[in-house]
């Protein structure tokens, strides 16, 4: 197996703050990793002990196999970041900044054009190429910021927060564009979000709180682990609900359904077929990582 | 490879203080009042001071009397200029503060690149500025009456280069240090306003009382101002000693600083550019000197780290 990311017994401390407290993980190549937490819980931290920004306390960073103590240089070719807030230069053109950002890659003048063209057309940014970026809007300026950190063709894309604030549309082009240079280049994608659904799509999610790691899995184990599936049921013979009593189900009638919280899936099975005569219409709901969250941690999706 | 990446920086970060015509126009401040001030009253004060030498019974024609006050104010320009410019084209600062910097922290560039492009950077946007007003000054004397020799041009060119130099590393040194926008504000409205006065710009040196006198020949500054006012003066004041007096020749170069004393030794030119280029060597090396501790506390706090681990 093939990991692109692979950190063993991180440790970062501000004074009395643990921010990572013995953290280890691994992302393979070509996964979408989602990284979550709560503000402060040592997300942005771990970005920066991984971008190379920030020196770690104790622990070991390998990216692409490579210790991060002893080339960081190298690594860096393989490493692009969009930031939270964007580094670009605000009174510089796009055009400028990318073409900057890119000579710090050594990247050729016909690969640059070849990249611009590309990342251009997939983020729909090329009518504004020759804009000053304190001249751009927020969504555009977020796309400039997607575009910088793939100018140079890296191996792992590291996402802090970046479709916070954008527009469904905008939004959609960022997923389609990740989602074909995973395919296509194997590109390793390191996300945060605050988005549970963004979460919801990826091959591995790990959530951290205080600093320490509390969940590690996909999401569908998560899912199974720590947030219940429902049924709902929106046309039912009345008698349904005196056999749910029997049967012990706990269950809330809205105002067009029943909705009953399982266990698990064969729970779902066994209503229905129980049921069957009574059930006309109904919608086995898999939980949500809001309710994974939520268990985990035990805090509010709402507190991010 | 690391070549190309430091001409990627500094054509960034020139490119980025030419757009920035706040920054650019704070830079050309002390130039701007200078003339200012030179248009609304000092003209006609050094007119009088200058002419407080020629003896009565001598005439000297207003268009002499033109080209001996712009050769001082011109070299007053550059000499505060070269410096103030240099100071205020400060990218790395803003870097720092709008975050820009953490952009490349990323990449991999090393940190001496990056620290030696904004010097560079520095060197070059002074440069430009300062040779755009050297280019000036030759083209309003070759309308108003041209005194300047091929030696006096390249010694005014030499010493704008050396100048800068000086400004620069002064700066890049300064700037290492800073890291918010008001530190930036404060340090550069404090250098542009000061040191005019502190390398006898806005007045000559000879006018300050004679405690002031001894401190600024502390200042290389002011050693870099002695050479513009010699070399832009020295032409117009040969042209003058065939109509006034020696004594008065004598009297004119000290009372407008072409001649400097440090306390009570009169310093030679030759002197003067060896305060200078000293100075220069100095600061160079107290800049790599810092760059170089810099980046060793980095690599060995890393060092100490993995040996932790072990």
């Amino acid at each position: 197996m093939n990991y692109v990311v692979e950190i063993k017994n991180l440790k970062k401390h501000f004074k009395e703050v643990k921010a990572v407290d013995d953290i280890s993980f691994k992302v393979k190549e070509g996964d979408l990793f989602a990284f979550l937490g709560l503000n402060g819980a040592g997300k942005s931290t771990t970005i920066n002990i991984i971008a190379g920004a920030l020196d770690k306390d104790e622990g070991e960073v390998l990216i692409d196999g490579i210790n991060i103590d002893n080339n960081h240089s190298g690594i860096s070719s393989i490493l692009g970041i969009v930031f939270q807030h964007s580094v670009l230069d605000d009174k510089l053109t796009v055009l400028d900044n990318l073409r900057y950002r890119a000579g710090l890659y050594n990247v050729s003048k016909l690969e640059f054009n070849k990249n611009l063209e590309f990342l251009s057309d997939k983020l729909d940014f090329k009518t504004i190429l020759n804009r000053p970026l304190n001249k751009l809007s927020g969504g555009q300026k977020r796309r400039v910021d997607i575009a910088r950190a793939l100018i140079h063709n890296p191996k792992l894309l590291i996402l802090d927060e970046p479709t916070t604030g954008l527009d469904p549309v905008t939004r959609i082009l960022v997923w389609n564009l990740l989602g074909e240079l995973r395919k296509k280049q194997k590109l390793t994608v390191f996300l945060t979000t605050h988005y549970m659904e963004e979460a919801s799509e990826a091959d591995q999610v790990v959530i951290i709180d205080e600093g320490k790691i509390v969940a590690n899995d996909n999401p569908i184990n998560l899912k199974n682990k720590y947030a219940n599936d429902f049924i709902k049921i929106y046309k039912y013979n009345k008698k349904l609900l005196t056999n749910l009593k029997k049967q012990n189900y706990e269950f809330n009638i809205e105002k067009d359904y029943i909705e009953i919280s399982l266990k698990n899936v064969a729970e779902a099975k066994n209503i229905i077929v129980n049921n069957a005569s009574l059930i006309n219409d109904f919608e086995v709901i898999k939980g949500k990582m809001d309710n994974v969250f939520l268990n985990v941690t035990g805090k509010q999706l709402k507190e991010f | 490879m690391e070549l190309k990446k430091l001409g990627v920086l500094i054509a960034r970060n020139n490119k980025l203080y030419f757009k920035d015509k706040l920054q650019f126009f704070a830079s050309l401040l002390t130039p701007i009042i200078l003339i200012v001030l030179f248009l609304t009253f000092l003209g006609n004060i050094y007119k009088t001071s200058f002419l407080a030498f020629v003896p009565e019974n001598i005439q000297i024609e207003d268009s002499l009397v033109s080209v001996f006050t712009s050769s001082w104010l011109f070299s007053s320009i550059l000499a505060t200029s070269c410096i103030t410019v240099a100071f205020c084209s400060n990218i790395m600062t803003n870097d720092k503060i709008t975050k820009v910097y953490l952009d490349f922290k990323i990449t991999p560039v090393k940190k001496t690149t990056l620290q030696i492009s904004y010097f560079i950077s520095n060197f070059i946007t002074a440069f430009l500025v300062c040779f755009t007003v050297f280019i000036i000054s030759l083209i309003y004397f070759a309308i108003i009456g041209f005194y300047l020799s091929f030696v006096d041009i390249l010694l005014i060119l030499v010493n704008i280069v050396l100048s800068i130099l000086m400004g620069s590393l002064a700066a890049s040194i300064v700037w290492f240090f800073a890291s918010s926008q008001g530190a930036q504000n404060a340090i550069c409205t404090l250098i542009s306003s000061m040191y005019g006065f502190l390398c006898g710009a806005y007045m000559p040196i000879s006018q300050f009382s004679q405690t002031i006198q001894h401190f600024v020949g502390f200042i290389p500054g002011t050693y870099s101002t002695v050479i513009f006012r010699n070399y832009y003066m020295r032409g117009i004041l040969q042209h003058l000693s065939n109509d006034l007096p020696e004594q008065a020749i004598d009297g004119i170069k000290v009372a407008f600083d072409s001649n400097f004393k440090f306390f009570d030794t009169q310093v030679s030119i030759l002197a003067m550019f060896l305060v200078v280029i000293f100075s220069i060597f100095v600061l160079l090396g107290i800049y790599l000197l810092i760059i170089f501790i810099k980046n060793k506390k980095f690599h060995s706090k890393l060092k100490i780290k993995t040996s932790n681990k072990i």
